[in-house]
Parts: C-alpha cells; sequence; structure tokens
C-alpha cells in the first residue's frame, strides 16, 4: 500500500478506499460520451470531518480532489482528469432533520434524490421536493451543484434557486457554514438578508469547496396529480404557449417535447403540463384555467390537447420519468446524451429545428425536451441523441453533433448547463472579461494549490 | 350494394329533417335543417360544417336512406374543414400507420379481428371464444381506419382500406368476427360502398355473443343486475345490430335501465368531442350521460367500446356504478368472472 492509501485508510478505514484497477477503471468514467482518466485513489468517507482531513492531506500532497455524487451528469463532471482522489459521497445518504412548519430539509452531501423522496412520503406526506428526471441515485448536493431542474422547476426555479443552506469543506479544509445557518440554528435561507455565499459554490462543479449538508426547500404535496398534453405542429407557437400557460400559474410542472418516434409523436410538440390539487374541484379549476388559456390555439386549429388515456397516465406521472431510459435504447447498446444549455423560451422553434437538422446531418435518432424554468423566464432545452455503445462510428457521430449544438448554443445567446470542460472553456472565452478575472480571482484564492477538481473553471 | 350518396331531392321532401333537428350538439329546426343540408350538398358553405362534432348520429336519424354524415364529411374533406386541429389529426393519422408489428394468431376459416385495440388481447378468452380463439387478429395491418371519419378524411380510409383487405385475404379467411362497431360497419358497408371488396363475411362480435350464450344453454345464470350501456358513436354505422344489446340482457338475465341517453338518443363518451370541442362540451355530455346513470338506478355501466371504457369508466366508477365490458358482463353470467 501506498503512503497516500495508507494516510486515506487511516482516514476513512481500509474498507473505503481503494486504488485497485477495476474501482479505478470504474472511477474513471462517467455514462457520457467523454473520455475516462483513472483517478489514483478512490475513497469513500462518512462525515465531514473525514473528508475535512481528505483534503487536508491532498492539500499538503498537491493532490487533485475530485467529489462525485452518482456521477450521472453525463458531461464527465467526475472525471478526474488529472488523476488525484475520487471522494465518492454516496455513504453521506442521511436526511437530518426536516422542519416541517417552515418546510424545509436539511441532508448530507451524498443524500440520494430517491432516498429523500421516500422519507418524505413516509414521513411528512404534505410535503415534496422538486424531483428531476434523472435516475433515483442522483444526489441532492451534486443536484444543486449543477443548477439542475425538478418537477417544481416551473414554480420555483432551479433547484439550486432551492436551497437554504450548505456545509462545505473548502479547499484548505476548513468547514464552513453559508447562509442562515452560519449564524442561527435554522436553516431558512441560504443567503438573504446576509451575503449571499453560495455562489461560490454553487455552480462551480466542486472546484471550490465539496458540499457536505444542503438545506433545501421543501413545498406543499397536494393530494393528486393528473397531466394533459397540449399538442401543435407549429414550433413557432410553442413560445405563445408557453407565456399564456405561464400566465395562469395553475401548473406544476411544463415540459415540452418533440421526437420522430414512436410514430405517435411524428411531427408534433408536445406541451406536457402537470397539474396538482387536493380535492377534485381544484384540480378541475385548474384544468379550466389551463385549457382556457390555449382555448385561441385550438380554435385556429393549431394545437389541441391530445387524448391521455388512463392507461398513459402512471408513466407520465412517474417521478423521476423513467421513460428516458427506454429512449436511451432505441438504438439499442443503451447510449444516451444530451446538451441542454439554458436559453430563452422564445429560442424554442430554432433549436427544434436545428436539432432535426443535425439529426438528418448525422444520421442520429433524437429527441428535444425543454423544461421550462420560472414562469417561462427562460428554459432548459435539451438536444438528445440515442447511440449504441457497440457502434463507435455512430458515438462519433453524437460526438461531432453535441460539439455543433454548443458552438450554436451560444450563438444564439444560451448559456451551457452543466457544461462539459471544453464549453467551460468556449464560455469562457467568450465570457466579460471582468467577470471572467472575478472568477479567476475566487478560484485562485479559494484554492491556490488548484487541487478541487482540476480542469473545470479553470481559468487561464 | 350499399350506396353512401346523398340524394338532394330526397332531403327537400323530408318531412322531418331528423339529420340535424335531433343533433344532440346542434340547435336546429326542421326548415333550416333541410335547407343547411341542401346548401351542402350544393356545395356551400354552413355553419353545419364547423359545428358537427361526427358523432356519427345524423346517418341513424334519417330513415329516408340519404347519408348526411357522409356527405358532410366529404364536403368537409373537399373544403380543407378540419373537425380537429391539425396536430391532433396528423397523430391519429400516424397511429393507424402499418408498421409490420401485427399479431396473427392460429389461421382459421373463423377468426377474431381485435382492429388495433390492445384491450381485446385481454379480454377475449374464456369458454365464449373456445370455438374461435386463438385464432385472432391485432394489429395496424388490420386496422378498419374508420376512426378518421372524425377527422374529416375519407381519403386516408380509401387508400388504406385496400390494403387492409389484401392482408385479410391472404389469411384465407371466410368469418371474421369483428369486436369493434367500427370494423364491422367498415367491412359490412363502408367497403363495399367505395367498391372495395371484402374477402370475408364479418360478424359482430354482440351477435357472436348472443349465438355463444345460447349455445352454452344452461351454463348461463341470471345475474339480476341493473345495467345501463354505453352505446358509442361507431354502432350508428350498423343500426341493424343494436337489437342485440336488450337480446342478450335479456338471455344473461338483466335490467336494462330506461334512461334518457341510450339507443338513438345515446351520449358520445365525450372524449373525441374533448378534442374536437374543447373540454367544456366533452365534461357536460360526460356529466349528463353520468348522472342519467345514476337517476335511473344502474348498478353496473356496459362498455362495447374500448374507448368509451377509457372515458368514462373511472368516472362512472367514482359514482358507486361498475364499469363493465360487454365480454365480461357475458362472462359473469356463464361462472367466468
Amino acid at each position: 500500500m501506498s503512503d497516500i492509501t495508507l494516510s486515506l485508510a487511516e482516514i476513512v478505514g481500509e474498507d473505503y478506499v481503494s486504488n485497485r484497477a477495476e474501482e479505478l477503471y470504474f472511477y474513471a468514467r462517467d455514462p457520457g460520451l467523454l473520455p475516462p482518466h483513472e483517478p489514483d485513489y478512490v475513497v469513500v468517507p462518512q462525515t465531514a470531518e473525514e473528508i475535512q482531513k481528505i483534503v487536508r492531506l491532498a492539500n499538503r500532497e498537491k493532490i487533485p480532489v475530485v467529489p462525485m455524487g452518482a456521477g450521472l451528469a453525463l458531461t464527465g463532471l467526475i472525471i478526474p482528469l488529472k488523476g488525484g482522489i475520487v471522494v465518492d459521497m454516496k455513504r453521506m445518504n442521511k436526511v437530518l432533520g426536516v422542519h416541517e412548519k417552515a418546510r424545509h430539509v436539511i441532508v448530507e452531501g451524498g443524500t440520494s434524490q430517491g432516498l429523500l423522496k421516500s422519507y418524505l412520503e413516509k414521513n411528512y406526506p404534505r410535503l415534496r421536493h422538486s424531483i428531476p428526471d434523472s435516475p433515483s441515485t442522483a444526489t441532492i448536493a451534486a443536484n444543486v451543484m449543477i443548477h439542475g431542474q425538478g418537477r417544481l422547476t416551473q414554480q420555483y426555479g432551479f433547484n439550486s434557486d432551492m436551497v437554504t443552506g450548505l456545509e462545505v469543506v473548502l479547499p484548505s479544509g476548513e468547514i464552513c457554514k453559508i447562509g442562515s445557518c452560519s449564524l442561527s440554528p435554522d436553516w431558512f435561507s441560504r443567503g438573504a438578508p446576509l451575503p449571499d455565499l453560495s455562489g461560490l459554490f454553487l455552480g462551480w462543479f466542486g472546484a471550490t469547496g465539496i458540499i457536505t449538508k444542503v438545506g433545501l426547500r421543501l413545498y406543499p404535496r397536494k393530494k393528486m396529480r393528473d397531466v394533459d398534453i397540449f399538442v401543435t405542429d407549429r414550433e413557432d407557437l410553442v413560445p405563445d404557449i408557453i407565456y399564456e400557460l405561464t400566465h395562469t400559474e395553475m401548473t406544476e410542472d411544463i415540459v415540452v417535447f418533440s421526437q420522430p418516434l414512436p410514430l405517435i409523436f411524428k411531427g408534433n410538440h408536445h406541451v406536457t403540463i402537470f397539474m396538482t390539487g387536493d380535492t377534485e374541484e381544484e384540480l378541475e379549476f385548474k384544468r379550466k384555467m389551463v385549457w382556457d388559456a390555449l382555448d385561441g390555439f385550438m380554435k385556429s386549429k393549431d394545437g389541441g390537447f391530445m387524448w391521455v388515456q388512463p392507461a398513459m397516465k402512471p408513466t407520465l406521472l412517474d417521478m423521476p420519468q423513467r421513460s428516458v431510459t427506454r429512449f436511451a435504447d432505441v438504438k439499442k447498446g443503451g447510449g444516451f446524451e444530451y446538451s441542454g444549455p439554458i436559453l430563452l423560451v422564445e429560442r424554442y422553434p430554432e433549436c427544434t429545428r436545428k436539432l432535426e437538422e443535425l439529426s438528418s446531418k448525422y444520421n442520429l435518432g433524437y429527441s428535444g425536451m425543454a423544461r421550462i424554468i420560472g414562469r417561462g423566464h427562460c428554459m432548459m432545452y435539451g438536444f438528445a441523441f440515442t447511440f449504441n455503445r457497440a457502434d463507435p462510428d455512430m458515438m462519433d457521430r453524437v460526438r461531432k453533433a453535441l460539439h455543433e449544438v454548443s458552438d450554436y448554443a451560444l450563438d444564439i445567446g444560451g448559456v451551457f448547463w452543466k457544461a462539459t470542460v471544453e464549453e467551460q472553456k468556449m464560455a469562457l472565452e467568450r465570457m466579460d472579461p471582468h467577470t471572467r478575472n472575478l472568477m479567476k480571482m475566487i478560484k485562485q484564492n479559494m484554492d491556490p494549490n488548484g487541487i478541487m477538481n482540476p480542469g473545470n473553471w479553470e481559468v487561464a | 350494394m350499399l350506396s353512401l350518396k346523398f340524394d338532394e331531392k330526397l332531403c327537400k321532401t323530408c318531412p322531418t329533417g331528423d339529420c340535424l333537428v335531433k343533433c344532440q350538439y346542434m340547435d336546429v329546426g326542421v326548415d333550416q335543417a333541410k335547407e343547411e343540408m341542401v346548401k351542402i350538398a350544393q356545395g356551400e358553405d354552413s355553419f353545419v360544417l364547423q359545428d358537427c362534432v361526427t358523432c356519427y348520429g345524423c346517418e341513424e336519424y334519417c330513415k329516408r336512406g340519404n347519408h348526411p354524415f357522409y356527405l358532410i364529411t366529404e364536403r368537409r374533406e373537399e373544403k380543407g374543414i378540419l373537425t380537429s386541429p391539425r396536430a391532433i389529426t396528423n397523430q391519429w393519422i400516424n397511429i393507424g400507420k402499418p408498421l409490420g408489428r401485427y399479431k396473427v394468431g392460429e389461421t382459421k376459416e373463423k377468426m377474431v379481428s381485435f382492429g388495433f385495440m390492445p384491450e381485446f388481447l385481454r379480454w377475449v378468452k374464456g369458454r365464449l371464444f373456445e370455438d374461435v380463439m386463438p385464432s385472432f387478429i391485432f394489429g395496424q395491418e388490420f386496422f378498419c381506419n374508420v376512426v378518421y371519419l372524425h377527422f374529416a378524411n375519407t381519403s386516408i380510409i380509401k387508400e388504406r382500406l385496400p390494403m387492409v383487405m389484401d392482408n385479410f385475404g391472404k389469411l384465407d379467411v371466410r368469418e371474421v368476427v369483428c369486436m369493434h362497431d367500427e370494423c364491422y360497419g367498415s367491412f359490412a358497408s363502408l367497403a363495399p360502398a367505395y367498391g372495395i371488396d371484402v374477402p370475408f363475411k364479418p360478424i359482430h362480435y354482440f351477435e357472436y355473443l348472443y349465438n355463444r350464450l345460447k349455445d352454452l344453454g344452461d351454463g348461463t345464470r341470471p345475474l339480476n343486475i341493473k345495467v345501463a350501456y354505453q352505446r358509442p358513436c361507431s354502432a350508428r354505422l350498423s343500426p341493424d345490430k343494436h337489437h342485440f344489446v336488450e337480446d342478450i340482457m335479456r338471455l344473461v338475465g338483466v335490467d336494462l335501465v330506461e334512461r334518457e341517453y341510450q339507443g338513438e338518443n345515446a351520449l358520445c363518451c365525450g372524449e373525441i368531442l374533448r378534442m374536437v370541442c374543447g373540454y367544456q362540451l366533452a365534461n357536460d355530455v360526460q356529466k349528463r350521460n353520468i348522472d342519467d346513470m345514476v337517476e335511473h338506478g344502474a348498478e353496473y355501466c356496459v362498455f362495447n367500446c374500448p374507448a368509451c371504457y377509457a372515458a368514462l369508466a373511472h368516472k362512472v366508477a367514482k359514482t358507486g356504478i361498475k364499469p363493465i365490458h360487454m365480454i365480461d358482463l357475458c362472462r359473469m353470467a356463464i361462472g367466468e368472472q
């Protein structure tokens, strides 16, 4: 055993550190398309204090540290580009407390979406959190770290907007509290009325610290949920449809999708509208408002509500939606990757046309998906391609298509979501130079040895 | 051979104008009814071309052998008047496109056609079907395409139906038990009217069930329940088979409640209306229909069409009325449920 391995074993115990080939192989990659790179060590800590010791060791030895949730971002954010220590957070998977009346929860940094969902269903059936459409193993901390979105994003913004406090191990090893919890026992605000320091961590992909606790807003969980799908064959009308829908403030979530297969979806754009209610009356009132809001599109025959049969609803209402995994296997071989820039909803028509152009150019199976963020304030548009992992040529075509998406997204005013390292470089190049310098100052001051997830948000 | 032609002279001499006077979704008087239908026949515009909800009812209301619904449908298509939003129309046309994913059971001279309604793969079983199953046909390749009348698109029917008949022809089947009124109506009347040869004898499944129940004889026990029957729009395409509803009910000892919305006065299940006209009309029609069942003391609502079942079963159940398909009602009577 190397000295480093021994030191890590002293911190977390022998069972929770490894430099064996099979584990280094596994931790070298994510399910996306980016090339793997092996770490030197993998460690699975259980406490913030253990992480503190790991980070101090790494700082002493100038070894990179890469924090990892479930590793599902698909954009290579947990691939240890310069080797070092991957800190797998999965053992820190506990719900530490729920403040029912103030509607927030505090969880450990490796707590999964699935665990929190089942915990709330069992113990606090009137509360819920914003569940993303990623597998249930995705972690809360990683999701807010990448500014993820979920089923409540249309109402309350990015999932990171729902953070009510953080505990972070800084690159220097200090354990630091962010938000009201820094001077109060209560985790009700991540910033206001104090200076909001959460921005030093959220969106940085672990390049400025490791999140060990997250406070997260919870929301009323209504007794009933339902879904309607409004379809139109005119992509140029989608922004107007969204504008009318968001004006009602009656929807739980709005997601738009278009894809050529199965044939039922061909040629149309499907505005999936989720609604909730504690009573039939509440639900029907909301449905009435929604249908009324789109009546003009129906009268002009430009759009209409498709018949969502009862048998279809469980799939649509599932949280997270598992239909993504079916799409991933359209080409067999289980490959799926998307680029999901954040941009204005009015860009929907051109995004969907670009997606069709790229799928035709590279002969790829595709799906377009727009998740509305806030009351139409912006959207995540997912340019998604499916591929066969046993077909290198197809994988290469997907890479090329996604590369074109990156250029295109910037050109039309978009901002990369969970950007790959290459996209981060592109973003930094185009960024206001003063903003870029500010980011550089932050990174250099917080992480002078450059040990935290190196390669990410590195300003030259 | 049945002709679907509309005779303008016949219409002008109609004493009742029933086609539109009896329409449950438009308010039209006798004279206006005739005027509007003649206008439509002469290729002029009419509010009827905009307001018709495609319930097929007028096809049955007209007792003079004219075909008002087909006239309205053809004229809408000629004028490019959509019944539903374009996206919905295209979606349904795509759904019915053959993809080579059909299923065919044992090929025999007599087979059951499920159209492409997957519910029948589960529902068609037991002693009632033991003399024909597992000889069945399922999939778009055997789909009658009549649903496109709701979308004023007879072209797609005329385009696809000959291919469907070819597919049946390859099976060398002599008799086909049609599990849906649209299939029966298509094979028994629409296809011949369009000049398309039907290479088998279509049998309505109500007739089949009735005969099977009689064959099973003493094995049938009276159910002694009160039921409402949800008659589908497509039953208007073969009104001569509607008597089997009462015939079957009598055989299985069921009291078919005398309610307002039954027989010729039946109401649509509402879901086509929802797509065509929006939620208000659909909700109103569904509410009136279900209230009517409740008011008349129905314990069960018997469905014929799987689409009606999907549209109404859960709503009916909320009132305490048990939804049941005709097949299951018959199975219950022979002790299989």
